[in-house]
């Protein structure tokens, strides 16, 4: 085998290679979505975060406008201390409300946003005032239980 | 009781051997580092390994790659519609690929594809004498063979499996999208939002680059350290395969728990 | 580094050699004169390979002094030893040629690895060489292409084409056709002549090696037993270079490998 030939072969195998990592990067990955640009970081209290993971999408009327960057417990208020990484190009008033939202009954569950009215809009290192917790299915079920067995009894009474 | 001292014995000599054997890959990989000089400053030695473990390669990555996303299509489908979500096609497939399945079974492959070339042709050259021959011309043969090997391999691994990966991305969606026909837009953007570039595609690349140098670094230490004959050899290259797929599935359990431990 | 009257290239003292418990050397002292061919003679594995390995500087004797130009090869360190052994040529049993080069590449490898030498300049070294053994049609061939004999010539242009000053072949004449034999003999008597050089060489070939060496060591269980110019050897009484020279099965150097006597081994194989 000639070396031109052999140099011709493995530069045609370090651009396959290359090229399927950029496949895997921008076509398969997010590399070419909001990930990588500028981003600020806004926090919340929640009383109960239910199943939110890190990483998981941050989005404002269905559309991802960041992700979930950090998860603390506060000792002080008992409470999880939950930070957003939201996008640069994506601006919210300071009274937004949080939500923890889950996808489908099932689903994975993620933040969503909705924007209050504020003339002020929210800074890194700001806190969201207003969140709501996750519904938690089993707290839900034992409620609905606890509900039907109070009508139950009710009429016997 | 003679049986079970001579069971112990045979214990304690197979675990000093191989305590032993580990010392001696690691001064082997050091004195490799060492000589590695001549392996960039003289590219073309490294390009011509690269020729041998990368694109000889290629044909078996990329069709095992394009069947083990067909039959992730397939099974993963049949399993995610009982649940309705067909949709999370994409998310399954991408995620097992890129995460797992890519950097372990292209490494396996490679393993058994360059690596057991690489030790055969290494370990023919010292039982053929060629190696001693090198020494006795003042080249020393770390330098000029194993070096070169080495890193031709450390450099094919990483794009090696990211074509397993990709492969395997577009095989699933041959079957999802074309032949069951998942929704197009669904299986890519699904995809999309679930598939981290950082977390899961550079994750899966470290670790094509660790498996990578582990098996090139067995396969270039069993041919130089094998006993100069026609068993020694075909033992070589038998412990270069075994030891690589063991070396491989230990060494992922080992990163998957550092990499990807309390997140989702 | 050498005085000009010291016209010894390789001299051992007292050399001793073992593989772990197994002792191959047991105090060998050979000299050999600058320009000189000489044999190392014995039966097969008596540590004939060893000793030219020692003097290679591939293996460091246990005991002893290995002087090759004056210096003590085990107390050079790895660059000097390179340094010394770009000044030797070795041909090994089987030539141990490159498989994946050609013939010219093959000869061409230490001009290439040792000097920056031209293309044009290196191709004409090669090609001299090449000439010199008689093969200069075969530089395209591949190693596997060649025979036995023709491979054996190519490793020999290798060994000389940086023009060393100390060329060693072990076993040279091993798996070869009596012409192909004479042709190698020959060559290694001219080669050593025309370059100026020493040669060593290690052989059990006695028939060959009395028609060209200058000077002969027999080794045996680790020692030297006889030396002599050839035709000292052909006219020895000594009954270890009787049987080697004419080939005698049993003598000295014994038939059977050291076992217990053969009727007690049948014995008491049937007795267990």
């Amino acid at each position: 085998m000639r070396r031109t030939t052999l140099d011709l072969w493995v530069g045609f195998f370090v651009i396959i290679g290359m090229a399927a990592l950029i496949f895997l990067a921008f076509k398969v990955g997010n590399l070419g979505a909001s990930n990588g640009g500028e981003t600020y970081v806004v926090n919340g209290q929640f009383d109960n975060i239910g199943g939110l993971k890190v990483r998981a999408p941050v989005k404002s009327a269905g559309v991802v406008v960041g992700r979930v960057k950090e998860i603390r417990f506060d000792p002080k208020t008992y409470r999880a201390v939950v930070s957003l990484s939201l996008d640069a190009s994506y601006q919210f008033p300071r009274d937004t409300i949080a939500t923890i939202l889950t996808s489908g009954l099932l689903g994975e569950q993620y933040v969503g946003l909705e924007p209050g009215g504020d003339e002020a809009m929210l800074q890194t290192g700001d806190a969201l005032q207003i969140t709501q917790s996750a519904v938690v299915l089993e707290k839900l079920i034992g409620q609905f239980m606890f509900d039907k067995a109070a009508e139950g009894s009710a009429p016997a009474n | 009781m003679n049986g079970l001292l001579n069971f112990i014995r045979r214990l304690g000599a197979t675990a000093v051997e191989g305590v032993w054997r580990i010392g001696f890959a690691a001064r082997f990989f050091v004195l490799l580092l060492r000589h590695s000089g001549q392996s960039l400053t003289r590219i073309h030695l490294t390009v011509r390994e690269i020729y041998f473990s990368g694109v000889l390669s290629l044909l078996i990555i990329m069709v095992s790659g394009l069947f083990v996303g067909m039959v992730l299509g397939l099974q993963g489908y049949e399993t995610l519609q009982r649940y309705g979500s067909g949709d999370a096609l994409g998310v399954l497939v991408s995620l097992s690929l890129t995460r797992e399945l890519g950097p372990v079974v292209a490494g396996l492959l490679f393993a058994s594809r360059a690596g057991l070339a690489v030790t055969a042709e290494i370990g023919l050259m010292k039982t053929t004498e060629q190696l001693d021959a090198m020494d006795m011309m003042a080249v020393n043969p770390i330098a000029r063979v194993v070096a070169p090997r080495f890193w031709g391999g450390v450099i094919s691994m990483p794009l090696l499996a990211a074509l397993f990966s990709a492969m395997g991305v577009l095989g699933g969606w041959l079957i999802g999208v074309v032949f069951i026909g998942v929704d197009n837009g669904a299986f890519w953007s699904q995809m999309q939002a679930a598939v981290d570039f950082r977390f899961d595609i550079m994750n899966g690349v470290i670790k094509s680059f660790v498996f990578g140098a582990t098996v090139a670094l067995i396969a270039v230490f069993e041919g130089y350290d094998c006993t100069p004959t026609a068993e020694g050899l075909s033992r070589a290259i038998t412990r270069t395969v075994v030891t690589s797929a063991l070396a491989i599935l230990a060494l992922d359990f080992v990163l998957t728990s550092l990499m990807f431990r309390g997140q989702s | 580094m050498v005085s000009e009257t010291d016209n010894l290239l390789v001299s051992l003292k007292d050399v001793r050699f073992a593989y772990g418990e197994r002792e191959i050397l047991r105090g060998v002292n050979l000299k050999v004169p600058r320009g000189k061919v000489v044999a190392i003679m014995g039966g097969s594995g008596c540590g004939k390979t060893t000793l030219l390995r020692l003097i290679g500087g591939q293996l460091r004797a246990t005991a002893g002094t290995v002087e090759v130009a004056g210096r003590n090869v085990s107390s050079l360190n790895t660059a000097e030893l390179y340094e010394m052994r770009r000044r030797m040529g070795m041909l090994f049993q089987f030539g141990a040629l490159f498989t994946d080069m050609s013939v010219f590449d093959n000869v061409a490898f230490p001009l290439r690895e040792h000097t920056d030498l031209p293309f044009g300049l290196i191709r004409d070294m090669v090609l001299m060489k090449l000439n010199a053994v008689g093969l200069r049609g075969a530089a395209d061939l591949m190693p596997a292409e060649l025979s036995g004999g023709m491979a054996r010539r190519v490793a020999l242009a290798r060994a000389i084409a940086l023009d060393p000053m100390l060329i060693m072949y072990d076993e040279p004449f091993a798996g070869l056709d009596p012409i192909s034999l004479g042709v190698i003999g020959q060559l290694i008597r001219k080669l050593n002549d025309a370059l100026g050089a020493t040669t060593i060489m290690v052989t059990h070939d006695i028939m060959e090696s009395l028609q060209i060496v200058d000077y002969i060591y027999f080794v045996s269980e680790g020692g030297i037993v006889a030396e002599g110019t050839p035709d000292e050897l052909r006219a020895s009484k000594d009954p270890w270079v009787y049987q080697f020279i004419h080939a005698e099965p049993d003598g000295p150097v014994p038939f059977h490998y050291p076992a217990e006597a053969l009727d007690e081994s049948l014995i008491g194989g049937s007795a267990a």
